[in-house]
């Protein structure tokens, strides 16, 4: 049987939130980026498996994407780390009048990435169901796009949210942190499929 | 142990006392040969390992049965474990690298024995896989064209055979137990199998991967035979088809080569010249019917050429609606086709 | 802290447990704050880890059965030659529901209910990490587990076989909906088992006891660790194989299709690189239930711990190096062979040095031979000659001949029952007492045990003959005069056996359930934290959050159980520690009960199932569900709960 308790250790002073790594979370956070990156490791692996079966890549009859859009795409999604990391700082710093701020600033940039990413797909040169390299070209980009979108929304929800009194609770502000994080990761993952989209198909013709 | 001694007197009897015509345990090519010696150095190895484990295991609970302590651990008091078990680890584990490594050597060596067999084949033939039958093609020398038949292969026994394999839809896999281990025929790729039948004999093969409803009617005779039988064979093989004799026959033969067969069949010296089903030039020397399915006689090919849906439900082969006399015609027809 | 909200502290205003507050009436406050609604929707909104993995092992013990019973039909089929019984279509149809059902309906939902349900308890938190993804989780599995079997009813069930290879799956020969309702199932559950992936890791990572280092871990604990990590380096590979499959199948890309330089392979490495996997995360579940009972009912700590950890470890790692074994037969390069040959042969290692460390125990310990104890001996012999089956098929020109038949049958279900499902059993045994309040009958235990054992070894071990004598798997029939009339027969009789002797253990839970004798805390006298806990636990788990020094507290309490104490009980408060060494770090408060993951499910639901008849749907479909998820998401108190900061 259980003895009666000793009490030893009192928790009461530990505090209710924290950042990274000390907060589920940023664990749940990353246990989906881990997901996804899989994911996107797994199709880039079938893009080169596919690339195997051609002698030429782009394969002859199609011309490599065009590369405007794709590195406009590229150059705003770098430069939007900036407010990113801005954000992610006010968080940290407990500064919800900044983070207030600059929400909609990355809302917008998000905005604009998804239209120019509409352009994007307007200049690959192949459609889906061409063959298998339409097909998986399309793939990558798709898989990054629904990343774009989903990350796009959440900031929208958690900039609504953090307007409203709930905006206060650090706990939101440990949200706030991690969803900067999370958009580390979808530029981070960005940079090998903008390769493979873009330059690769150039490189072996 | 008790088992693995059973299975091995239970498996000689079984096997002793019925067909080998399709059996792993053959050994009647070069390849499953090796398998043979390869397959039973592993259980070997195998059912040392098993007793060792098991006879241990029974051993540890059989000398644990006299109380000792009551607790091992109690009250934050631990016992030390049986010294005797430190030096058995890592004796288990010494044994357990020895057994895998050669093991392993055991197999690369039979892989390597069975690749130097591919090295000069003195025929080649092309399999390729249809849902559910065989085309079979033996390449001729010194011509361009290709010996048609289908669902069989013969071979000479003693000569190397390359087998190259195809697929029109989806993905098969030849099976030949008594001479080799099975490849798959995988539409837009090319494998090949190497065979090198060392004993005369008839065998069967089987369509090993799952291939849709009918992979379970997919089969293949192989016959091995001397290299004079195999000469005869192919020289009949390579005449346009017999002529019909008689008015049966020959309203088979009108009906075979004016009516729908034709679109599917080819019949060579004929102007039945479809693709789409197996090539019935020779048919009736062949000693089943659609792939295996049933046995050459009669009754089975009349029952298939009325309605081939009953006997193979699901096959490619539509049922036509004939009459019984036309039905009768072209069964005496297709018996002629030797 | 800069901003302006700095509440002042109402002190003790709050009621946290300790010293003043223990006993009956702390167990009241937390039972009310732990509580689940009480009706049906109540019942729906419930995030309690231990009702959830209830549901999950319920439900996944209802597809065994239906799974078991499709198996009986195949083996009355299968019992005599050119059998007339079931028609191609329909015995394809089986095959693929059993094996399907069987590895993402039973085998890995069984395991990862039990998880869900242990692993809070033993390592002594009050709840899981992510209740509400739980939640929705469960909900994902039922409606991909509905979709595929409401479909077999419906007579468009699939029928290209468990690892359904294109281009047999693909738009030109598999018409209909039967493949896309096998994929999009595979969708569902693979959602479903990754979200209990990352909320079990992260469980496990973040809110250990104080004091239980990873050293102390039990062992049931570090292989739920272990395949969390591998069910999140596996699945992403299945749900993108699958995803490319609907893709060719709806959109008309061309992954898989030859004739657009697409490959069929490409689907085989896709689904092996997480098939192989998938096997060990049946597998290692298996073995931390081995290794709790085995020190349970042996009165020893397992020894060489150590050796146990690095081998759950190795045996994870290795897995992710074997999946071309599964392709030995596609006339892949001789040399790459070698390599998978050589690795998955290497994989007996750890395996063996486990079986060693379990027998060891034996050896020093002092056995007990209750129903838990006899299906870890059913265990060894049946699952090692599974395993050498195993190592037989690894090698390359061994594997040539039997892969595809019903040696590799035999094989698979050694392992699968002998290695995964007889753990099982042994743990459902050894484990009702905590998820009921109730043991279960010995007797019946002991007679179901025993029937199962011989049934079973009846029903497998002659399919190791009859693939040796020529046997492909996957035939609705077989030809007469091969010599496979007598081994058949006998597994269709083993197999009867089996199901009598399953039936006869679901009856021995149902009747035990009612009427079995009640448990104490620890029935057993066993060692980890979950048998601190009352027997059923409540919802919250424990009334004190302990502390632990050792890795079977129990067995090393002595007189003392020190606990922590200072957590809310108005709120529902856990305790997270640090990653390694388990100190106390901080407090996080954990969601309340909640209808939107069980919403959240029915619109992700709506929309999988719609896109399998218009890619449309994908886009209208979103429309719902990112409402529900935002609704799962928003804060429902008005204005955020005041934490008082203590200074
Ligand atoms: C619980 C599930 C499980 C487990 C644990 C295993 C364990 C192993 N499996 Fe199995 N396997 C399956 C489930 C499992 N398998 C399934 C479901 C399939 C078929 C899928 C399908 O096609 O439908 C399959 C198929 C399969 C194949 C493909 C066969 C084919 O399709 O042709 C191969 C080939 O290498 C293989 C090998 C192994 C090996 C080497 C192990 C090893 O891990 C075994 C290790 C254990 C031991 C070896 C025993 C104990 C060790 C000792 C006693 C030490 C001493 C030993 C020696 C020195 C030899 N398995
Ligand atoms: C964990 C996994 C698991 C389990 C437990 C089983 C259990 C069983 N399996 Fe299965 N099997 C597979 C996984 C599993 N199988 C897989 C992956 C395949 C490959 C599929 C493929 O090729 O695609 C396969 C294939 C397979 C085949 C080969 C089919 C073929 O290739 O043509 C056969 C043939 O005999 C078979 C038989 C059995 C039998 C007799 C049992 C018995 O142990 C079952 C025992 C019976 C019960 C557990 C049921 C008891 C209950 C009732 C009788 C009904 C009561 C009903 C209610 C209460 C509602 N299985
Ligand atoms: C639509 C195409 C089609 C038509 C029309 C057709 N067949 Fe067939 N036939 C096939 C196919 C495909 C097979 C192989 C079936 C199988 O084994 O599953 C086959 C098989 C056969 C076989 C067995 C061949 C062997 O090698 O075992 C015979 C004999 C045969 N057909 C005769 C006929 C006759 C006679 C007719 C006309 C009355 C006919 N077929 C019309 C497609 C056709
Ligand atoms: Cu062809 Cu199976
Ligand atoms: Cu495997």
């Amino acid at each position: 049987m259980i003895p009666k308790p000793t009490f030893e250790d009192d928790l009461s002073g530990l505090p209710t939130h924290a950042f990274g790594p000390r907060s589920l979370t940023w664990w749940g956070i990353i246990g989906f980026m881990v997901i996804e990156g899989t994911a996107f490791a797994l199709t880039i692996a079938a893009y080169f498996f596919v690339m195997a079966q051609e002698r030429q890549w782009a394969p002859g009859q199609w011309q490599p994407p065009g590369l405007i859009a794709g590195t406009l795409f590229t150059i705003i999604l770098l430069l939007s780390e900036i407010p990113n990391t801005m954000v992610k700082k006010a968080a940290e710093a407990y500064d919800v009048a900044k983070v207030r701020s600059l929400m909609p600033v990355m809302v917008a940039i998000g905005l604009l990435l998804l239209i120019i990413r509409g352009f994007e797909f307007n200049s690959l040169h192949v459609m889906w169901f061409d063959s298998a390299y339409g097909s998986i070209i399309w793939a990558l980009l798709v898989l990054h796009t629904t990343h774009i979108g989903t990350d796009w929304f959440d900031t929208i929800v958690l900039w609504r949210l953090m307007r409203t009194p709930h905006g206060e609770s650090p706990r939101r502000l440990v949200d706030t942190d991690e969803n900067a994080l999370y958009w580390r990761f979808v530029w981070l993952s960005w940079i090998p499929i903008y390769l493979l989209i873009y330059w690769v198909p150039r490189m072996f013709r | 142990m008790i088992r693995r001694g059973a299975f091995l007197a239970g498996a000689a009897a079984v096997l002793s006392g019925c067909n080998r015509y399709q059996t792993s345990l053959g050994g009647e090519a070069a390849e499953s040969a090796n398998f043979l010696r390869l397959f039973w150095t592993f259980m070997a190895v195998c059912t040392l390992m098993y007793v060792l484990l098991v006879g241990g295991m029974l051993i540890a609970l059989w000398r644990s049965r006299k109380a000792r302590e009551a607790l091992v651990v109690e009250n934050g008091r631990h016992h030390a474990s049986a010294p005797i078990l430190r030096p058995l680890l890592i004796g288990w584990a010494a044994l357990i690298l020895v057994g895998l490594s050669a093991l392993a050597i055991a197999s690369f060596v039979t892989d390597r024995s069975n690749a130097a067999n591919a090295s000069h084949p003195k025929l080649v033939v092309t399999v390729t896989a249809n849902q559910w039958w065989w085309d079979v093609q033996y390449s001729l020398q010194g011509t361009t064209t290709a010996l048609r038949t289908a669902n069989e292969l013969h071979l000479p026994v003693g000569v190397p055979a390359e087998v190259i394999l195809e697929s029109n839809d989806v993905i098969h896999s030849l099976w030949i137990p008594n001479l080799a281990g099975k490849q798959d025929l995988i539409p837009g790729r090319v494998n090949d199998l190497q065979l090198w039948p060392k004993k005369t004999g008839l065998y069967r093969g089987q369509c090993a991967e799952f291939c849709g409803l009918q992979h379970a009617h997919m089969a293949l005779d192989v016959t091995v035979e001397s290299k004079t039988d195999f000469a005869r064979w192919l020289t009949a093989q390579k005449r346009p088809a017999f002529a019909p004799q008689g008015p049966v026959e020959t309203a088979g033969y009108r009906y075979v080569t004016s009516r729908a067969c034709a679109s599917c069949h080819t019949v060579s010296g004929t102007q039945a010249g479809g693709t789409v089903g197996p090539d019935l030039t020779h048919f009736a020397s062949r000693r089943s019917i659609a792939a295996g399915t049933r046995p050459m006689d009669r009754g089975n090919l009349t029952a298939w050429v009325a309605d081939p849906q009953g006997l193979k439900p699901g096959t490619n082969m539509p049922k036509i609606p004939m009459r019984r006399d036309e039905v009768r015609a072209v069964v005496a027809y297709l018996e002629r086709l030797k | 802290m800069s901003s302006a909200q700095k509440p002042k502290p109402p002190a003790e205003k709050i009621a946290r447990d300790g010293p003043k507050l223990t006993g009956a009436k702390l167990e009241a406050r937390l039972a009310e704050t732990w509580r689940t609604p009480p009706g049906f929707i109540g019942w729906l909104s419930s995030v309690d880890h231990k009702d959830i993995g209830r549901r999950y092992i319920v439900t996944a013990l209802t597809f065994l059965a239906l799974a078991g019973a499709l198996a009986i039909a195949m083996r009355l089929q299968l019992a005599r030659p050119e059998s007339r019984l079931i028609s191609a279509q329909r015995y394809n149809e089986i095959f693929t529901m059993h094996g399907t059902t069987m590895m993402f309906l039973f085998a890995v939902p069984v395991m990862q209910g039990m998880q869900l349900y242990l692993t809070p308890l033993m390592i002594g938190t009050r709840a899981i990490s992510f209740p509400r993804l739980c939640a929705f989780s469960y909900w994902m599995y039922l409606a991909g587990g509905l979709l595929l079997w409401v479909a077999f009813v419906m007579n468009i069930g699939p029928d290209i076989g468990w690892f359904a290879y294109p281009p047999l799956s693909g738009p030109q020969y598999g018409i209909g909906k039967r493949t896309d309702i096998w994929a999009q199932m595979v969708t569902f559950t693979e959602v479903a088992a990754l979200a209990l992936a990352v909320t079990l890791t992260a469980t496990i990572l973040k809110q250990r006891a104080p004091g239980m280092t990873l050293a102390r871990m039990p062992l049931f604990v570090w292989s739920t660790l272990v395949v969390s990590l591998m069910v999140i380096f596996s699945m992403p590979s299945v749900a993108l194989a699958s995803s490319l499959l609907l893709s060719d199948r709806l959109v008309g890309t061309q992954f898989y299709n030859p004739a657009e330089r697409g490959d069929a392979l490409l689907w085989q490495h896709l689904f092996w690189f997480f098939g192989h996997p998938e096997v060990y995360i049946i597998f290692l579940p298996a073995t931390g239930f081995i290794s709790e009972i085995v020190a349970t009912f042996t009165r020893r700590p397992i020894f060489a711990y150590p050796i146990v950890v690095l081998s759950l470890v190795g045996t994870g790692i290795l897995a992710f190096g074997l999946w071309v074994h599964h392709m030995f037969a596609t006339g892949l390069p001789r040399v790459g062979y070698s390599f998978f040959t050589s690795a998955s042969m290497s994989v007996s290692i750890p395996t063996g040095l486990q079986l060693f460390c379990w027998i060891a125990t034996m050896w020093d310990g002092r056995p007990q031979f209750r129903v838990p104890m006899l299906y870890v001996i059913g265990f060894v012999i049946t699952f090692v000659i599974g395993g050498l089956s195993g190592v037989i098929i690894a090698a390359v020109p061994l594997d040539l001949q039997v892969h595809d038949t019903y040696f590799i049958v035999a094989h698979f279900h050694y392992v699968l029952i002998g290695g995964a499902v007889f753990p099982l059993l042994g743990a459902i045994t050894y484990w009702f007492p905590k998820m009921t309040g109730r043991m279960m009958s010995e007797t019946l235990g002991k007679i179901s045990f025993w029937m199962i054992f011989l049934g079973f070894q009846l029903a497998f071990f002659p399919m190791h003959i009859s693939g040796l004598m020529g046997m492909p798997r996957r035939v609705y029939t077989y030809p007469a005069g091969m010599g496979l009339e007598l081994p058949n027969l006998l597994s269709s009789i083993g197999s009867l056996v089996v199901a009598t002797a399953v039936l006869l253990f679901v009856a021995n839970m149902l009747l035990s359930m009612r009427r079995g004798q009640v448990a104490e805390p620890n029935p057993w006298q066993a060692g980890t934290l979950e048998w601190a806990a009352a027997s059923p636990p409540p919802a919250y788990n424990f009334a004190h959050i302990p502390v632990v020094g050792s890795r079977t507290p129990l067995w090393d309490a002595g007189e003392r159980w020190p606990v922590v104490h200072g957590l809310r009980v108005d709120d529902r408060e856990l305790v997270l520690t640090t990653i390694i060494t388990a100190g106390p770090d901080t407090r996080e408060p954990s969601a309340e009960p909640s209808p939107w993951p069980l919403i959240s499910a029915g619109a992700v639901t709506v929309m999988f199932v719609s896109s399998m008849f218009s890619p449309w749907a994908v886009a209208f479909g979103t429309i719902p569900v990112v409402i529900a998820l935002t609704a799962w998401f928003w804060p429902k108190s008005p204005t955020p709960s005041k934490e008082p900061v203590i200074e």
